[in-house]
């Protein structure tokens, strides 16, 4: 038998039995465990995590608007994923390395990816938007669950070189049902490989609902391969950052890996290229609106007596400049050079690829005296 | 000089490259404490300890996708996929991960990988064991493709391959892997054949016979067999199937303006294919006849008593000889 989509929705709809610091509506949760963790965040702190959600979402809206408008051929946005990306995101020291999906935005905007960067790929002007190593994010990485065992070898590596720097991969619900995040888990539990496995379970994969991957709690799979499994509210960024914390200092003293289930929901389509009414209601959407990452905060903040309009109105004006500089950002990325295509095939002279850019050139060459006849008669005013 | 099987020549450009270079670790099933199913890794680990040659759970996706990790951590992981057809469960990873990330990353991102296939039949094994993978990588841009042939090319391709900043598939002849050959142990890379160029084992005027891996031997066999019957063959070597050293194969055939390849693996898509296509483009007025391919059958590679008629041997690349020649053959009268 054969789940319907519906009764595979079974786990999505009860967001429950997760460790949750701030509720829904903005109350405080002590947690005997988790609290320490997040003792250094004041009110201060609390309205810079704010912030940083409330930009990323502003940039995540301005991204989706310009693919609408034809500027991007193609974008996958964040929103409702805010908290368990900047609370995971600001809970890594510089030297960590990020393996990331494609939806992780927000973490490049904790790391200071440009603009322009984080677009060329969406506008189909390069292969990848930034160096890895400025930034200590890979490239992102379209085929699920892959970027798992990058992440794993990296720590290896990195705890083999003495180093207690630690790396993290960012996956979604759906890639836990793939080959390599399981072979992953195997490894990095192996060689206690310093990892921290940081899943955002949105619920959704593209159409298909979280049940349909998973008959339990992403969390208990942990177990299986003989490491915590942490199932956290993923719309309470201080959860999130305090169990991404722990799994952090988990990984540096050298015991190895954790799984986080950050339970949250992707508020909008897959990508652009995809329509949720087809396969999630209303009333589904309705509900996790209510569970939004950036209210809580404010509530949370409101009743602690910070002035909150100031706040909103701060932030508004900061996150307008970002959505401003996204857009300016686009005149900036330029189109590759036709040849460029052959770039960086290989790292050392290779003659196959050598001889076809040599062959490309020569047949587009052709067109530069068609062109350049073209316009000596377009000059000429002779037709 | 010291006359070694190709197996420990492996072993001993494996040695030379983690002694030289901290950053190389070896990886993969059964390869340390047993020194791998063929002991092309023995005793290594005793020497350089189990972070620098380190058994692997069962899991190909596994072993490349770390050594992904490992390579942007800044090492240079040598890894070994234990059987030929076991390289399935690893495709993924290293046809979407280790060929296209230094392209995808417009070269910040460098895939120094190394992988080490055991590959062909002829040793009658288990299925999945005997298989020609070559021409699946050797079709995917990013990755290089190689095979060695004897301990001498073993010994320094190798170390070439493990001191690429590209990634290598490296393939490994299991049937000559007991076969001893002269290698020079104090040969410098700087001084070596790049890897990347063919040899020539044979010279010849009738005939220019393309192989590589465990089919050299038969073709340098079937060349001294030829002569006997008065017929010149020039034996060549690819030694690298992505990038193919054209330059040595387009200046043979057009001196004997003939050419016959052999390889175990089947005919469909197969490096054979490409070669025969590319000389025909590059050759066709030096050609006196169409390429002729001598391969393994388009089938599943089958049970060990069965493999003598799939493997191209001596007999077979005579009868490819001939048709090339237009002597009789087994396809004589025969309608292309």
């Amino acid at each position: 038998m054969t789940p319907s989509d519906r009764d595979a929705t079974g786990l999505l709809t009860k967001p429950d039995d997760f460790v949750q610091l701030v509720t829904a509506t903005g109350e405080r949760r002590p947690h005997a465990d988790f609290d320490p963790w997040v003792a250094d965040v004041d009110l201060g702190a609390l309205g810079r995590l704010y912030r940083d959600m409330a930009i990323i979402r502003r940039i995540d809206a301005e991204a989706t608007a310009l693919q609408r408008q034809g500027e991007l051929g193609l974008w996958p946005p964040l929103a409702g994923q805010e908290a368990a990306q900047i609370g995971s995101g600001r809970a890594l020291r510089d030297d960590d390395f990020i393996f990331s999906s494609y939806r992780e935005h927000a973490l490049a905007w904790c790391r200071g990816v440009e603009p322009a960067e984080l677009l060329s790929v969406w506008r189909g002007s390069a292969a990848s938007g930034w160096n890895p190593f400025e930034h200590g994010m890979a490239v992102p990485q379209i085929i699920i669950g892959a970027q798992a065992l990058h992440a794993t070898g990296y720590a290896m590596g990195a705890a083999w070189e003495g180093s207690d720097a630690a790396a993290i991969a960012y996956f979604g619900d759906g890639a836990t049902s793939e080959g390599d995040l399981n072979e992953a888990l195997v490894f990095a539990a192996s060689f206690d490989a310093p990892v921290v496995f940081f899943c955002q379970n949105n619920q959704w994969a593209i159409s298909e609902p979280v049940g349909l991957q998973s008959k339990q709690h992403l969390a208990r799979r942990a177990d299986g391969f003989g490491m915590p499994g942490v199932r956290v509210d993923g719309n309470d960024v201080l959860a999130v950052l305090a169990a991404t914390r722990i799994a952090l200092d988990r990984a540096r003293r050298g015991e190895g890996p954790t799984f986080i289930e950050a339970v949250t929901y992707r508020m909008g389509p897959h990508t652009t290229a995809d329509d949720p009414k087809r396969y999630r209601t209303d009333e589904e959407l309705a509900e996790w609106s209510g569970r939004d990452p950036l209210a809580r905060v404010l509530a949370l903040l409101d009743a602690s007596g910070v002035d909150v309009a100031g706040l909103e109105r701060d932030v508004k004006s900061e996150a307008d400049r970002a959505a401003a500089e996204l857009r300016a950002a686009l005149t900036t990325i330029t189109d590759p050079e036709p040849l460029s295509v052959f770039d960086h095939v290989y790292a050392e002279p290779n003659s196959h690829v050598d001889r076809q850019r040599e062959h490309y050139a020569r047949y587009l060459a052709m067109f530069d005296d068609t062109d350049a006849a073209a316009s000596a008669t377009a000059e000429g005013g002779v037709r | 000089m010291t006359a070694l099987t190709l197996a420990k020549a492996l072993n001993a450009g494996l040695r030379r490259a983690l002694a030289d270079d901290d950053k190389v670790v070896l990886m993969g099933e059964d390869i340390g404490t047993l020194g791998g199913v063929f002991r092309v890794t023995d005793g290594l680990k005793a020497e350089f300890g189990p972070k620098r040659v380190v058994d692997t759970p069962l899991s190909e996706a596994g072993i490349v996708g770390t050594a992904v990790g490992l390579a942007y951590r800044g090492f240079r992981p040598v890894v070994e996929i234990q059987f030929d057809g076991f390289i399935y469960p690893g495709f993924d990873q290293i046809v979407a991960q280790v060929a296209k990330l230094h392209y995808r990353s417009r070269g910040n991102v460098r895939m120094p990988i190394t992988i080490r296939v055991p590959f062909g039949g002829g040793i009658g094994a288990a299925e999945h064991h005997s298989e020609s993978p070559e021409a699946y990588f050797a079709h995917t841009a990013g990755l290089r493709v190689v095979a060695c042939s004897n301990p001498a090319d073993a010994y320094v391709m190798i170390r070439q391959a493990i001191a690429s900043d590209d990634p290598v598939l490296f393939f490994e002849p299991k049937r000559r892997y007991h076969v001893k050959g002269e290698v020079d142990e104090t040969a410098s890379l700087a001084d070596a054949r790049p890897m990347g160029v063919a040899t020539t084992i044979a010279a010849g005027t009738d005939v220019t016979l393309v192989t590589y891996g465990a089919l050299v031997q038969t073709a340098r066999d079937a060349a001294i067999a030829a002569a006997e019957d008065g017929v010149s063959i020039e034996v060549i070597d690819l030694r690298s199937l992505a990038p193919v050293d054209y330059a040595t194969v387009e200046a043979s055939v057009r001196r004997t303006g003939r050419m016959v390849i052999t390889h175990e693996a089947g005919q469909q898509g197969g490096v054979g294919a490409e070669l025969a296509a590319a000389i025909t483009e590059r050759c066709f007025e030096f050609l006196e006849a169409a390429p002729v391919r001598v391969t393994g059958h388009d089938i599943p590679y089958p049970p060990a008593k069965l493999e003598r008629h799939h493997l191209p041997d001596l007999d077979r690349i005579l009868d490819g000889v001939d048709r090339v020649l237009g002597r009789p053959n087994s396809m004589s009268g025969v309608e292309a």
